[in-house]
């Protein structure tokens, strides 16, 4: 069928779209031209490349193996919460990084509530920092998302199957067999490499309960190769190294994993007739409580130890928080003046590559992208000086592919609708834009903004690489505190920033949704 | 307007339409055929949606052929979505004056009267899902008679209507046209909306767009195409 015309033009989402194309390949561009390549790889960057893949299988292989019997138990039983515990289970998404490992050194670590137990029984305390406190880290991050992932498959099993099985009399071991394993099988190949592409770029978690020889992942080792050696041949080739790593696990994700639904339709339940055994029951009932457990018990550590210091919380914290209010406040704003344009311009089903430009976000590092960008600025100005407008791009960068998912379904769904209408009206370019296509996309933009503002709030990645004393954001504040050992003020921060973050999120998802009702 | 249809061939896909036809200024044409026969088709090359493969559009002498569609002098009521759910019954009627809204003091009293004319006085602030489906049909005839254009193309949109409610709308329609002066192509599958508004009927078959013909001989007598589809 000939191209359609549409109200809007097709420029401005491809300025976005090169804006975003410029800034990742020209900094892999300088990354890749700015690497050591003769030095070679050393026995700490081969260890580097070596426990960012195991920890990440690792991280991987957990997630998605506990995820199973959640979301069997989540697909086929009713119980009072169910509806907010899958709503919860997207909360991660939008937790900082760094409250949540407060969170569980409060819970795992060495003083913290299970060893406190252990100790009381003359039993030695949980040792979390190493691998394994980065592999209980991510499964905490992660779990949720594969059991998301899982639980759509699942529920893409017709219900009229499971009610035919049961007029055959099927059990719940005939049903796995039958129906749920094959749906299964499809699903858990897209959750490995969806949750494998996310822990190989993962920075602060191994920043914090990692670091040493044995438990130094790429990106903690560009930032430490950056940060105290300062030796920018070297960071560059380990950002190349992480490039291709996670640029390869990214596009097999991308090619497994066919839909990542953001969308509601995952609280419904459905009518099983099998599994009514005591035995079924309890083992479902032991893998929601644990994973609840598992979930919530570090928010609560949070929140219990944060409360005291709240009120004595030091000027430096005050004034970092400001700084990451007006971060996040620049990164959502350059996202929606990215994603906006560039969503309308992909819903016009016009210049099929800016959707793969989108997606660049969710293959690329922010720390090679910060080494890029470094490099760049640093023969023309002080890259320290723009460290929070770089961490703020950068940022607004990696949320696109999320912001574009939210988008671009809708934005066509309003120009199929009301394209033509507008076209004979003469309503078209800005006009369109703010008569339609803003208004109906209201409910998007916030819920995206949102997104973006609690990712920015709670970012610590580029920010690290760049900051000196004076400028610091307030994630990089508490893992400064965390550092000199004043927990009780990092855990206060943290409390804060957890409530900054969410309340971002509720302010922004809250504005978009009010007013219009239609 | 006259309008006239230039050897036009209309091309959606696979399929094919060829028009070569001419309606009388003024005039009021139903638009019958089969279904996927290329009703809507014809509605889209004349409202400028879909290029013209072959031939040209001229209206009033004016060829439109390459006009963008908010350029060309037609006003369409479509199927449905003739409404923004965001906007006000007013605002819904004033972008048929201005699309950016700015409207004047002027033109703000031009769409009251234009409500009062289709009944809908004192509902110029009530939102789409406020009204009923009547109602709502009457916002898009109020923002039809702002327009003022030559032509008014509507691709069935009383269908989701009740019989009655039906015979109303295409009453005011043409009572709209009238005052407009403007000619009418609308598409139907109820001969009896045929009967009502359109002295002739353009029959839509076989990949062909024929020269309208009187309604009420063409229905009385229909050709072998027609009859299989009005099943008489």
């Amino acid at each position: 069928m000939a191209e359609r015309t549409q109200p809007i033009r097709a420029l401005p989402g491809a300025i976005a779209a090169g804006f975003v194309l410029a800034v990742v390949l020209g900094a892999f561009a300088v990354v890749v031209s700015g690497a050591d390549a003769e030095r070679g790889l050393g026995p700490a960057d081969l260890a580097a490349l070596r426990f960012t893949l195991l920890q990440a299988a690792l991280s991987a292989g957990l997630s998605v193996a506990l995820a199973i019997p959640v979301a069997r138990a989540l697909s086929r039983r009713r119980f009072r919460g169910r509806t907010l515990l899958i709503a919860f289970l997207g909360a991660p998404f939008l937790l900082p990084v760094i409250v949540a490992i407060l969170g569980m050194l409060a819970v795992f670590g060495r003083n913290g509530w299970i060893s406190l137990v252990l100790v009381q029984l003359g039993l030695p305390p949980i040792q979390i920092y190493g691998l394994h406190g980065v592999v209980l880290a991510h499964v905490f991050f992660n779990l949720p998302l594969a059991v998301r992932l899982i639980l759509q498959a699942w529920q893409a099993i017709p219900a009229e199957r499971f009610r035919l099985a049961a007029q055959l009399g099927c059990g719940s071991r005939d049903i796995w067999f039958l129906l749920e394993w094959p749906a299964l099988r499809r699903a858990i190949p897209g959750a490995l490499a969806v949750v494998f592409a996310i822990c190989l770029t993962s920075f602060a978690v191994a920043l914090t309960l990692g670091g040493g020889p044995k438990a130094t992942t790429l990106e903690l080792a560009i930032y430490q190769a950056f940060r105290f050696d300062f030796d920018l041949g070297r960071a560059a080739l380990l950002g190349c190294i992480q490039v291709g790593v996670a640029g390869l696990a990214g596009l097999v994700a991308m090619a497994t994993l066919s839909d990542v639904g953001f969308g509601g339709g995952l609280d419904r339940s459905m009518d099983r007739w099998d599994g009514a055994g005591g035995l079924a029951k309890a083992g479902d009932a032991l893998a929601v409580c644990l994973t609840v457990a598992f979930l919530f018990l570090p928010l609560v550590a949070i929140v219990l130890a944060g409360l005291p210091g709240l009120d004595t919380l030091p000027a430096t914290v005050w004034r970092a928080a400001g700084v990451s209010l007006l971060v996040a406040f620049a990164s959502t704003c350059i996202l929606l003046a990215l994603a906006l344009p560039m969503a309308a311009t992909i819903a016009g089903a016009r210049r099929g590559w800016l959707e793969t430009v989108g997606l660049m976000g969710l293959a690329t590092s922010p720390l090679v992208i910060g080494t890029g960008l470094f490099l760049v600025i640093n023969p023309v100005a002080d890259p320290f000086l723009l460290a929070l407008p770089v961490t703020a791009v950068v940022n607004a960068i990696m949320a696109l592919p999320f912001a574009l998912r939210i988008f671009v379904p809708a934005a066509r769904d309003v120009l199929q609708v009301y394209g033509r209408l507008a076209l004979s009206l003469e309503l078209t370019g800005r006009t369109f834009w703010r008569v339609v296509l803003l208004r109906r996309l209201r409910p998007q933009i916030g819920f995206a903004a949102g997104l973006t503002a609690a990712l920015s709030m709670g970012d610590l990645g580029v920010i690290a690489m760049f900051a000196d004393p004076e400028r610091a954001t307030l994630p990089l504040q508490v893992y400064r505190l965390m550092g000199a050992y004043r927990m009780e003020s990092a855990q206060a921060a943290a409390l804060l920033l957890l409530m900054l973050a969410f309340g971002l999120f509720w302010l922004c998802d809250r504005g978009g949704r009010s007013g219009d009702s239609v | 307007m006259a309008i006239r249809f230039e050897n036009v061939r209309l091309q959606a896909g696979a399929f094919t339409l060829t028009a070569d036809l001419e309606i009388a200024s003024g005039a009021r044409v139903a638009v019958m055929g089969p279904s996927g026969a290329g009703k809507s088709t014809l509605l889209a090359g004349l409202c400028g949606f879909l290029p013209l493969a072959v031939g040209r559009i001229v209206i009033a002498g004016q060829d439109i052929t390459n006009a963008a569609p908010g350029a060309r002098p037609v006003a369409t009521l479509f199927q449905d979505g003739n409404l923004f759910p965001h906007l006000t019954a007013a605002q819904n009627v004033g972008l048929g004056l201005r699309p950016d809204l700015r409207l004047s003091g002027e033109e703000a009293c031009a769409v009251q009267t234009a409500l009062d004319r289709v009944g809908l006085a004192g509902l110029g602030d009530r939102k789409p899902a406020q009204l009923s489906g009547g109602q709502q049909s009457r916002v898009a005839l109020a923002r039809v008679l702002l327009q003022r254009r030559a032509v008014l193309a509507l691709d069935e949109p009383f269908a989701a209507l009740g019989p009655a409610l039906k015979a109303e709308m295409l009453d005011l329609v043409g009572e709209v046209a009238q005052e407009t002066k403007a000619t009418v192509l609308m598409i139907t599958h109820d001969p009896a909306d045929a009967r009502r508004l359109a002295d002739e009927t353009v029959l839509v078959a076989e990949g062909r767009a024929n020269p309208p013909a009187p309604t009420g001989t063409l229905l009385d007598d229909p050709p072998a195409a027609l009859q299989e589809y009005l099943g008489a």
